[in-house]
């Protein structure tokens, strides 16, 4: 099995795992206030590590290139309250300029 | 099931719509990073959680083993077992219909059902089958269709879509950065992430950044 194979199946059946535990496990146990700070924070820095990773890397190197125009343009739109869908596809277009034209 | 209310409808229609709608990017990005149209439809499918989808495709794209993409998409999903935790005493289901509603329990399904709740307990369960249901169709509708286009543009970054991706991250990290000390923590996993980059294998970078979460919060 090939590593996106394995990626799929392995993403899909933890996934469900998850949201199944989460429907029969005692309420109690996941009331620890200690819990629910890191579950809020565990979000925000693998988002936040993703965002970074995708912009500026690829391939194990560091580089700047048409794709921080793009992310640019998303935070952009995100300052102008921007709904989810503009702002991926004004990153996008912004992104496909420079790639094609500098 | 009792009459669904028009206000329900319309907030569960209005949000299912434009997260689905948000599918085409995901399908496209799958494409984009690597992965079969068969593989991305399955992920919308069987994951149906678009962070994690997003997480491991993004991971796997850039190299990283599939080992780490599993985990950043896994860690990211642990939220939706809070909103399990959250949700199954309002739902009260058991059997096939648990299964279901535990599928089915994501950030918009949640968000829209606790919403409800202020009007009445019906409205709150229409809330979240309904949107559930409707987000699962069309996350899965656009998919197809993102993945199909992908597929016959060719070079996808001629297109853009090595930057929808990383915006697509930051419109989701967006509203969790309301407070000064969540900022310092985003600005901290993004300089982390860059720099272990060249050090670490491919996927680590963003792992390690849930220890950093970890170790803020024991630590507030």
């Amino acid at each position: 099995m090939n590593t996106f194979w394995f990626a799929t199946i392995g993403t899909s059946v933890i996934a469900f795992a998850l949201k199944f535990a989460g429907h029969s496990i005692p309420q109690q146990w996941l009331e620890n206030p200690k819990l629910q700070k890191i579950n809020a924070l565990i979000p925000i820095a693998l988002l936040s590590a993703l965002v970074a990773v995708q912009t500026f890397t690829s391939e194990s190197k560091v580089m700047i290139d048409h794709r921080l125009a793009g992310l640019c343009t998303a935070v952009v739109a995100l300052l102008l309250k921007a709904p989810f869908p503009v702002v991926v596809i004004s990153a996008a277009v912004t992104s496909a300029v420079m790639y094609n034209w500098l | 099931m009792s009459k669904i209310d028009s206000v329900t409808v319309r907030d569960s229609l209005s949000v299912s719509f434009t997260v689905g709608a948000y599918g085409v990017a995901f399908g496209a990005a799958a494409v984009a990073n690597g992965f079969s149209v068969v593989q991305s439809c399955l992920l919308s499918l069987l994951t149906f959680s678009g962070a994690s989808q997003f997480a491991v495709i993004g991971v796997v794209g850039a190299g990283g083993s599939a080992i780490s993409g599993i985990a950043t998409a896994s860690l990211l999903g642990i939220r939706n077992a809070l909103y399990g935790v959250i949700m199954a005493p309002r739902l009260k289901v058991s059997g096939l219909r648990r299964v279901i509603a535990a599928q089915i329990t994501i950030d918009e399904s949640t968000g829209v059902a606790l919403g409800a709740e202020k009007r009445n307990e019906a409205a709150m369960r229409h809330a979240f089958w309904l949107t559930g249901s409707a987000v699962f169709i069309f996350w899965n509708l656009f998919t197809v269709a993102g993945a199909l286009g992908a597929q016959a543009m060719g070079d996808t970054r001629a297109w853009g879509l090595d930057s929808a991706v990383p915006a697509a991250f930051l419109g989701l990290l967006w509203p969790r950065l309301e407070k000064n000390s969540d900022r310092a923590l985003a600005i901290v996993s993004i300089i982390f992430a860059i720099a272990m980059t060249p050090i670490l294998p491919a996927g680590l970078p963003i792992i390690a950044t849930a220890f950093i979460a970890i170790t803020v919060g024991l630590r507030r």
